[in-house]
């Protein structure tokens, strides 16, 4: 079996009485894709940003790489990397000065060589004397997904990575991600609300709701047990459920 | 220390100096039409003087107005670097980088740095030329006021930094008003004898006071005023580690109530 990049054991975040987050546990071994669903305000991004170091879990541990996140902040995400919608790169740089900025804040010591090949990849090569605020936001998006490559990380983190995409670009940026993330041998914790990507990236779903984790399963069983084809009704069906007492 | 994560934070910010012409008048313009104004003021105010009065009122005032300068400009320099990234809504980026918290502050010092001396550099000639002000009648002493100016700069825009991350990106405006606020306060154009005497004891406290307050004594007395130079040295040290200590408060208190994602939302 191959090895966990990432536990979280009971993890909890309370905001001034308001728990977003609720004694959430869960793995991700190495290779493994898995989708984290939920509806708005499902505590999706907060766990992300609590992986990130970015909100301090009120209770709970997380490890990666087999280290505990809290004594071993940078040398981890070193190692990981994220994008997300709200979160751009700088609008005032081309997207070369970007990434080469990027590129520095990791550590990546061959880093013309890397931004090239991330330009080249993600079809932003033409692009290079643009603006970041001048892209579209498709263009803006496929550089976020750049950027989380730009250290070969082992864990990516993607907070709805095609979010503003056409469909056909939407394929191409995803085949993409598994093609580079495969190769890396990492993993990938990938958050979206658009059901057929989910179905087609992922190995395992969470179900998030109401900060609670309601279903955890490949995308295969999570259809035999609630006996529906259509994850986008699996999904409705466990935003309705009730979730457990101790929330 | 990540030396590339610093080289990171240093060149973000100085390949936008390097093209950006608001930057780059927010570095010459502002200071040149500040020599213009104080300039003028001075050459008027000399003119008042009674004639044989000793004092050079242009080396007073004029050198005065640069090291001030020197001060908001660190200041100002340290700020804004931060505020541009909660600006382009990059701040959550940094925060999941690997970047340390000192790594980003030792960026954030060599773009500041970088700013001051180019400014430095392009004033004192200006000065020069335009009212015959020579800064180095000051003496080689000059060196360890202008390091104590800068760093004084460079804590209160690591205050700044800590308001903005508890405040939110509104806060942007207490970065800009707090220089203003201490200008009256730091007896930079005219003594501390001027002050009444409650305020001469509530200012001690301030690291700029002694140091404005020994230049002038350094240009009217002609001594170097090592007391003003060890209180504004002893002050400012403490300075930068309440500074640092705040900044690591408020950051801390940021990843706990969830304020670090509100700068990309307000």
């Amino acid at each position: 079996m191959s090895a966990i990049l990432l536990r979280v054991r009971n993890l909890t975040k309370k905001y001034n009485g308001f728990t977003a987050v609720d004694g959430v546990s869960f793995e991700i071994r190495e290779g493994e894709i898995v989708s984290l669903l939920g509806p708005n305000g499902a505590g999706k991004t907060t766990t992300i940003q609590m992986l990130l170091a970015l909100v301090s879990p009120t209770s709970g541990d997380i490890e990666i790489f087999e280290k505990n996140l809290k004594g071993h902040r940078e040398e981890l995400l070193s190692r990981m990397n994220f994008t997300a919608p709200y979160s751009l790169l700088p609008y005032n740089l081309t997207p070369k000065e970007g990434l080469t900025v990027f590129a520095f804040l990791y550590g990546v010591r061959n880093y013309k060589q890397k931004v090239k090949f991330l330009l080249d990849e993600f079809g932003l090569s033409e692009l290079v004397s643009k603006k970041i605020g001048q892209l579209s936001s498709g263009e803006q998006m496929r550089l976020g997904v750049a950027k989380a490559f730009v250290n070969n990380p082992k864990l990516l983190l993607l907070d709805e990575p095609t979010a503003s995409l056409d469909p056909p670009t939407a394929r191409e940026l995803r085949a993409k991600i598994l093609k580079l993330i495969r190769e890396s041998s990492g993993a990938v914790l990938w958050t979206s609300h658009n059901m057929r990507e989910v179905e087609a990236v992922s190995d395992r779903i969470i179900f998030l709701s109401r900060g609670q984790i309601m279903a955890d399963d490949t995308p295969r069983n999570l259809k035999k047990r609630f006996g529906q084809e259509d994850l986008e009704e699996i999904f409705i069906t466990i935003a309705k459920e009730p979730v457990s007492e101790s929330s | 220390m990540n030396l590339l994560h610093v080289l990171g934070i240093f060149y973000r910010n100085i390949i936008l100096i390097r093209r950006s012409v608001p930057k780059l008048f927010a570095l010459f313009g502002f200071i040149t039409v500040e020599l213009l104004l104080w300039g003028f003021i001075t050459l008027w105010v000399q003119t008042l003087a009674p004639a044989g009065a000793a004092s050079d009122f242009i080396l007073l005032i004029l050198s005065a107005f640069i090291f001030w300068s020197m001060f908001d400009l660190g200041q100002r320099s340290f700020a804004i670097s931060f505020l541009e990234e909660v600006w382009s809504r990059n701040i959550i980026n940094l925060f999941a980088s690997p970047v340390k918290l000192s790594e980003l502050v030792l960026g954030y010092i060599l773009v500041g740095v970088t700013q001051a001396l180019l400014a430095f550099f392009y004033i004192v000639p200006l000065a020069f030329l335009l009212y015959a002000l020579n800064i180095w009648d000051l003496g080689l002493y000059i060196i360890p006021f202008f390091m104590n100016v800068l760093i004084f700069g460079w804590v209160l825009g690591v205050v700044s930094i800590g308001l903005v991350v508890r405040f939110g990106p509104s806060a942007d405006i207490l970065a800009f008003f707090i220089p203003f606020v201490l200008l009256p306060f730091s007896a930079v154009y005219y003594p501390i004898s001027i002050f009444p005497p409650f305020l001469q004891k509530l200012t001690f406290v301030l690291p700029t006071r002694h140091m404005f307050e020994g230049m002038r004594t350094a240009i009217t007395e002609g001594i170097v005023p090592f007391d003003s130079l060890v209180w504004a040295s002893t002050l400012n040290l403490i300075c930068v580690l309440l500074g640092f200590l705040f900044l690591y408060w408020m950051l801390r208190l940021a990843r706990i109530k969830g304020y670090l994602s509100r700068l990309v939302q307000d």
